[in-house]
């Protein structure tokens, strides 16, 4: 039952992760990402990952996928037509990620090969999550917040404009 | 009834959605696309992270993949910034324009 589900979000994920990198309107492209993520979110929750679950919808298709659309409005990208690379560049661009698909799955058919099921569990759960997050990884939990405040400052600081840049449009 | 698939169809769906983040990387010269190719690829990774920590019954896994979701968030807010200034500067997102580290 449960891998029925697997075989059909894996397969829409592939199909709009392709569709990502075909369209050629940005947005078209965002919004197929952000469809990408959910459905991911969705292979989280057939794990039993309810706290990844949400917080990849919250943080990802809510924050991230926000941020990369406000941008696009903000430059008004939508419209302009992407110079596109020549079509022999774009062969080889395939064919060098086919090639690194082959090798990864040829190191997995050399690897192990047992058909054992994944057994469903209740780490994912906010409660063991979080219990795990403030115990044994705080630290870690509270150096990722030292490395908010810096990405945050070093975008303010390379988002400002400098004040020549000012005087000159003023005059 | 309620069976997952073995760890190795995740390991091939992982794999074939990283492969397909390379393909825009290489492929594309939009720089708002090459970092949403990037983020394609993060996703891919914590998909397979999240497969291993299930399989294993091991919740370091999971908050591994909680710690990549923080860097991917500071990073895409770095790199837009970049973006939006270089556009500001050079009137294109097209990254096959920004060889010029000169002026």
């Amino acid at each position: 039952m449960l891998n029925y589900i697997f075989y059909i979000l894996g397969g829409l994920s592939v199909i709009t992760a392709i569709m990502v990198i075909s369209f050629r309107n940005p947005i078209y492209s965002v919004l197929s990402l952000i469809a990408t993520f959910f459905l991911i979110s969705g292979q989280y929750l057939l794990m039993n990952a309810q706290f990844l679950s949400i917080v990849n919808i919250i943080v990802y298709a809510g924050a991230i996928m926000v941020l990369f659309l406000f941008v696009l409005m903000l430059l008004n990208l939508n419209n302009i037509n992407e110079p596109l690379k020549p079509i022999k560049l774009k062969t080889i661009g395939v064919i060098s990620a086919g090639i690194l698909l082959l090798t990864f799955l040829s190191a997995l058919t050399s690897m192990y090969n047992n058909e054992q099921v994944l057994q469903l569990s209740d780490i994912g759960l906010v409660k063991n999550l979080g219990r795990l997050l403030f115990t044994e990884y705080v630290v870690p939990f509270e150096v990722s917040s030292i490395l908010f405040i810096a990405a945050m400052v070093g975008s303010v600081l390379i988002g400002k404009r400098n004040k020549e840049e000012k005087e000159v449009e003023n005059a | 009834m309620l069976n997952l698939p073995p760890i190795e169809h995740y390991i091939w769906l992982s794999s074939l959605l990283f492969c397909i983040g390379v393909a825009g990387v290489l492929m594309r010269r939009n720089g708002i696309v090459l970092l949403m190719c990037i983020e394609l690829m993060l996703n891919s990774v914590n998909l397979l992270l999240v497969a291993f920590s299930t399989y294993f019954q091991d919740s370091a896994g999971q908050l591994f993949v909680f710690f990549i979701m923080v860097v991917a968030a500071a990073e895409v807010a770095v790199g837009l910034s970049i973006l939006v200034m270089l556009y500001r500067n050079l009137k294109t997102v097209d990254i096959s324009l920004f060889d010029k580290l000169k002026n």
